[in-house]
């Protein structure tokens, strides 16, 4: 399949097709929308806070299999990390799917499936919606924008 | 007649009909150097004419040889360069009013775009007719560029803005339409041509119904003006906007055409050279049409380049276009509908060039980056008609459009890409 199999990995379309974690919360400690102007992609992330730690994490929205997986790997990956790694992990996600092609990227275990992401930089804004609305949510921020 | 060609066809000459001319695909793609090119090693399938066409040779050469004999700014030398470059200018404008059929050059403004001309009307016609608890009709089928600056002025002029509603098939309600016209309406700003749904409306029809009730209209071309020959006389609206990228010319150039009777009643709208008479600090007196709208140096090599494509389109014929793409069009319509899970958005029965669809479970953008690597451009996304997306109740589609210069092998090439998204998608 050549450089499509790189971004349409069966990771990503399993997580299309079956996305975790999709449902709305009833009472979260947070939660923000987040919308992406160019295409209409809407996604609202909800969070469970206890202390410092998320004890759930969940999503709901409309938007293309890159946007759908990437906000179901994430919801996975945030159960049971403190709100510092959180911040961590956006940052470290933000690199990877953002640093040049040609460069060495850090291996992010289940999240580097997204890394082909790269490739087409039209779609990056649909990998990175659900995690710039988790910083929105974290910073209590209703809605984000990705334009 | 064809019942696509809205207008009156240009004759040849009076009483004698033309030649029916026939699209010669094979020596049009040879004019049009960018479709030599590959993309990700494919030959280049353009379908997002919608959003902006090539350019023929033609018009490349008439912009570089005019930066290479010719550049000066115009209407203010007396020396030789300035005064080939306003002679220049001046018959761009005489192109476009005669590609139009508008009774006279003074008639035709150029602008940056369509969104340029739509604004133009708002800031002047709209801030001199539009007061409090007046209202502006638009339609549900528009482009943002037809809704925006209304909103605007409404806001502005604590107006109404009032939206005409379109059925199942993205046809125009004509009679809701007409109910929706009323005393206080002060005008009507509707699209020839529907960008998201391919959809023609019928405008002398439209314009019958306003102009009964005194209510000016404007009407959108932005789409129409290079899929059909077009004549604001036959039309009988009062404006028209078009843009000039969409016509296979360059981009920055666009053109208002207005009624002589009203652009000179209307007040100027940008300030500044070229649009004035007389300056004074007291007090400055307009230029005489177009220039009162035209402030400061123009896209003097736009509006060659724009001469040069429509010379382009009067050398293969809009009627010959036409009826080349309506039979993409039906070709294409059949061919996609063949795909599992295609749902056609936009189904009326007068269309043009334009095929906007979904695939089932499979989001639009996906279906953009896949065709993308077989080399097939398409638009995906809301189109910028969001209204039009909710009326549909989809978020976005995916667009196929088409111009003077596609073929049917295309088409089968963005068939069988459709077949690989539902393949990547299992």
């Amino acid at each position: 399949m050549g450089d499509l199999g790189e971004l349409y990995q069966e990771v990503i379309l399993d997580h299309n097709r079956r996305p975790r974690n999709f449902r709305r919360m009833e009472s979260p400690s947070h939660e923000a929308e987040g919308y992406n102007p160019l295409c209409g992609d809407r996604v609202t992330v909800f969070l469970q806070v206890d202390g410092d730690r998320i004890c759930d994490a969940a999503f709901e929205g409309a938007g293309c299999a890159i946007s759908k997986a990437s906000a179901s790997l994430m919801t996975d990956c945030l159960k049971g990390c403190t709100l510092g790694e959180a911040t961590d992990l956006f940052a470290r996600f933000h690199r990877m799917v953002t640093t040049s092609t040609d460069q060495e990227v850090e291996d992010l275990g289940k999240l580097s499936v997204l890394s082909g992401v790269r490739e087409y930089p039209a779609r990056v804004k649909c990998a990175s919606l659900a995690w710039h609305t988790l910083m929105a949510a974290l910073d209590r921020e209703t809605s984000v924008s990705t334009e | 007649m064809t019942d696509l060609a809205v207008g009156v066809p240009r004759a040849a000459g009076a009483g004698q009909a033309p030649e029916p001319r026939v699209l010669d695909v094979a020596r049009v793609r040879a004019d049009f150097p960018i479709l030599r090119r590959q993309v990700r090693g494919r030959p280049l399938v353009y379908l997002d004419n919608a959003a902006t066409t090539q350019k023929p040779q033609a018009v490349l050469d008439a912009i570089t040889s005019y930066y290479t004999t010719t550049n000066a700014n115009v209407h203010r030398g007396v020396h030789l360069l300035s005064q080939l470059a306003t002679e220049a200018h001046d018959a761009a404008r005489e192109k476009v009013a005669t590609f139009f059929n508008a009774s006279s050059s003074r008639e035709i403004v150029f602008t940056r775009n369509s969104t340029e001309g739509i604004n133009l009307v708002a800031q002047t016609y709209g801030r001199w007719r539009v007061n409090e608890g007046d209202e502006v009709v638009i339609t549900a089928m528009e482009h943002h560029s037809n809704i925006v600056p209304w909103q605007m002025l409404c806001g502005e002029r604590k107006g109404h803005l009032r939206v005409a509603p379109i059925d199942d098939s993205g046809e125009l309600v004509l009679d809701a339409l007409d109910e929706l016209l009323g005393p206080r309406t002060r005008l009507l700003s509707v699209t020839h041509m529907s960008n998201a749904l391919g959809t023609i409306n019928p405008i002398p029809a439209i314009v019958k119904m306003a102009h009964a009730k005194g209510i000016p209209v404007l009407v959108d071309g932005s789409q129409a003006a290079y899929h059909m020959p077009v004549d604001v006389q036959a039309l009988g609206c009062d404006f028209y906007v078009a843009t000039g990228h969409k016509l296979y010319g360059p981009t920055g150039i666009g053109v208002l055409y207005g009624r002589a009777s009203l652009l000179e009643e209307m007040p100027p709208f940008l300030g500044g050279g070229d649009m004035i008479r007389s300056v004074t600090f007291e007090k400055s007196t307009w230029n005489e049409l177009p220039y009162k709208f035209e402030a400061g140096t123009p896209d003097i090599a736009g509006a060659i380049g724009l001469g040069a494509a429509l010379d382009y389109i009067g050398s293969i014929g809009l009627e010959a276009i036409s009826s080349h793409e309506r039979d993409l069009l039906t070709y294409a319509t059949a061919a996609v509908q063949e795909v599992p899970g295609v749902r056609l958005i936009g189904t009326a029965r007068r269309k043009a060039s334009i095929l906007s669809f979904v695939l089932e479970g499979i989001h639009p953008h996906d279906i953009g980056t896949i065709v993308d690597q077989e080399g097939v451009a398409i638009r995906t996304g809301h189109h910028c008609a969001q209204p039009v997306m909710e009326r549909f109740g989809v978020p976005a589609t995916a667009r196929a459009s088409f111009a003077m210069y596609n073929t049917r092998e295309e088409v089968d090439t963005l068939v069988s890409a459709l077949e690989r998204v539902r393949t990547v998608f299992g």
